[in-house]
């Protein structure tokens, strides 16, 4: 490999980062805000694939890509919603709840994606933000979603509410202690059913990512995981929405590392790499189980830290 | 005075504290069951189908001919074994994932070893066992690693084991699309075809291959297992609460390993089958979804070894049926995953009715709390 081949490897792995590391955010911000509340939603993986149907439908049959992306929100709202009100009801666990669910919207989207596998719906689309440097490469990789950014502001603004604003201290206060929340006076079904229904919201948006801009179409394969690799995300983040962002691009760094070296003719061990992220959510999730300053962030409430 | 030994109670119903719960357990499943095609009785009606034509699209296509029958069995062979792979773990508190990665990986397996042996001529009656011990040691090690790393590093079973699915699939797919790769095979990569001679066959007199009679022996011998014995004893107190069986100085940590080392060697032994008996080599047709497929198979028989049994074959016959219901209704093969997924979701929430319908409460007191 010679010293060019490694700098089209890397602009290529960095462009591939935030392309793949969208959807990641996003997801894991959703997750993160459930979490935080004290419950696991583990059933993202649906919001995600649903709501990438739903956008790319959405997309193609009213022209604009940006009201695929809020339809897609919807479905995955309507789809945290439900969760969140099932997980309410007494003796019910919420990971079998989440399991249901993976299930669920991936059989819903198959089952009304159908028709949508073959037309071309109008994408989002990128900024360029790499025109000035004259070199393809660069340029190439970076075309970014304002979606990406979306995410960054977003991921800053929970951070800030988390600690500034009232709903916030109520979402934390309940994740972390339901009986004080309930001698505070708060609902915690209704804090924990809103807060599943927009972290919902924000995993469907990650999903209409994916079929309006990278990959870029609606198929059944499309997702494979990252609505489950977003939970082992949040713990790795720590449940902190800043460190979430930076959590995805690493997971994201991780994903496009078999497509770049694909980039320069390298196809040796593709699906080898296909399986990079999976390997690497597993280690972090070894390294962070056992760490203290997980045990000591973690939301109190959260059944999966127990 | 001597004391007055009183005859117990007249109760109206003389049903034990057990017998009631058993009960219990049939009645509310069945109840959810009822929602749930009621449910999608709806979502067909919304979308203009006919819910009668489609039921009994699934009587014919999954119990309607000898042909449907055998077919149905056929498919249940490997939910059986998928939906035991989940209920042993669930009975140690595990909620482990992870089967359709076991049952992948073991498939592989077994196509992988058969290689050599095939082209080197060694007979049927060696290399069929050999193929289903390293599919099970292959299911084993995969599921026990998330058992371990649960225990020793307290990791999150549900979520490594799904990883572990996906990093499984591929492993497969590296070794199938590269080093082990069938010249032949085109269009789909696979290995190389193990050949009719080196086939499961099937049991006297139908089409079923064996993989039916040997989930129904696991079946039986698991349930033995967790309900007749001191493993199983031990196994059952650890789920329901581990501090306890710990103070009582239970091997937790071997316990916990133990019964995800078999539930993988069940994953791994139903993908034996489907590769020495179904496709008679290892290619993507192995991701079929069997392994997911067996978690609801799992909850409807509450995690009950021999209710395993009776509710793979109605998932069995979902799914023979699920062609017909495509040529028939003109409905996407993804219906069947609707009507699971309604039934999952459905069947969760039915839990919440456990130790609240009064009519199906033992009338004794501090039995249940």
């Amino acid at each position: 490999m010679t010293g060019a081949d490694l700098f089209i490897v890397l602009i290529a792995m960095v462009g591939g980062a935030i392309r793949v590391s969208t959807p990641f955010m996003f997801v894991a911000l959703g997750e993160c805000l459930t979490e935080k509340s004290g419950r696991i939603n583990l059933g993202h993986e649906g919001n995600l694939v649903l709501g990438a149907m739903v956008a790319y439908a959405g997309s193609y049959t009213t022209g604009s890509p940006w009201l695929g992306v809020l339809m897609a929100g919807c479905a995955g709202l309507v789809l945290g919603a439900l969760h969140g009100w099932i997980c309410k009801l007494p003796k019910v666990n919420d990971i079998a709840v989440g399991i249901a669910f993976m299930s669920f919207g991936t059989g819903l989207a198959f089952f009304f994606g159908k028709p949508y596998i073959q037309p071309s719906a109008p994408r989002l689309e990128a900024i360029p933000l790499g025109d000035w440097t004259g070199n393809s490469s660069i340029a190439q990789a970076l075309q970014v979603n304002p979606l990406f950014f979306v995410g960054i502001a977003l991921s800053v603004f929970l951070w800030w509410a988390f600690r500034n604003m009232r709903w916030g201290l109520i979402l934390r206060m309940t994740g972390d202690s339901a009986a004080s929340a309930k001698a505070m006076g708060v609902s915690v079904d209704m804090v924990r059913l809103l807060a599943t229904a927009a972290g919902g919201f924000l995993a469907g948006v990650g999903g209409a990512f994916l079929s309006l801009y990278y990959p870029g179409s609606w198929n059944e394969g499309l997702s494979s995981g990252q609505g489950l690799m977003a939970v082992a995300l949040v713990i790795f983040a720590r449940w902190d929405p800043v460190r979430c962002v930076f959590a995805a691009l690493l997971f994201g760094a991780a994903g496009a590392i078999g497509p770049s070296l694909q980039s320069i003719g390298i196809s040796q061990g593709y699906y080898f790499f296909n399986a990079a992220p999976y390997i690497l959510t597993l280690f972090i999730m070894i390294a962070s189980a056992r760490s203290k300053s997980a045990a000591r962030e973690a939301p109190g409430e959260l059944s999966i830290v127990k | 005075m001597t004391a007055v030994v009183s005859p117990p109670a007249a109760r109206p119903i003389s049903l034990g504290p057990r017998t009631m719960r058993a009960l219990e357990a049939l009645v509310i499943p069945l109840g959810a069951l009822i929602a749930s095609a009621l449910l999608f009785s709806v979502f067909l009606i919304l979308l203009g189908k006919s819910p009668a034509t489609f039921f009994s699209l699934i009587w014919t296509g999954g119990f309607g001919s000898s042909f449907s029958i055998q077919n149905t069995l056929q498919r249940s062979a490997p939910l059986i074994l998928t939906g035991l792979a989940f209920a042993i773990p669930a009975r140690i508190g595990l909620t482990l994932i992870g089967a359709e990665g076991a049952l992948v990986l073991g498939g592989f397996t077994a196509a992988a070893v058969a290689i050599p042996l095939v082209t080197g001529g060694i007979a049927p009656v060696v290399t069929l066992p050999l193929m289903a011990l390293s599919a099970m040691a292959v299911g084993a090690v995969w599921i026990g690693l998330a058992g371990w790393l649960r225990h020793y590093r307290g990791v999150n079973e549900t979520i490594s084991s799904l990883l572990l699915s996906y990093i499984a699939v591929a492993i497969m797919n590296f070794f199938v699309e590269g080093l082990l790769r069938d010249p032949a095979s085109a269009n789909k990569p696979s290995t190389m075809p193990i050949g009719d001679a080196y086939r499961v066959g099937s049991m006297p007199g139908t089409s079923v291959h064996w993989g039916l009679a040997a989930g129904l022996v696991l079946a039986v011998a698991l349930w033995i297992l967790m309900t007749r014995t001191t493993f199983g004893f031990a196994a059952r107190m650890t789920g329901g609460n581990v501090r306890a069986a710990k103070a009582q100085g239970l091997p937790v940590g071997f316990l916990v390993v133990a019964c995800c080392a078999i539930a993988g060697a069940c994953a791994g032994l139903a993908g034996f089958y489907e590769v020495a008996a179904v496709h008679g080599q290892a290619n993507a047709s192995l991701v079929a979804g069997y392994g997911f497929t067996g978690i609801l198979v799992a909850f409807l028989a509450r995690q009950n070894p021999l209710a395993v049994v009776p509710v793979a074959i109605m998932f069995g016959a979902l799914a023979a049926s699920g062609g017909l219901i495509q040529r028939r209704m003109g409905m996407p093969d993804a219906t069947v995953l609707v009507l699971q997924g309604i039934i999952f979701v459905v069947l969760l929430v039915s839990e919440t009715f456990y130790g609240r319908i009064p009519f199906l409460q033992a009338r004794t007191t501090g039995d249940r709390t």
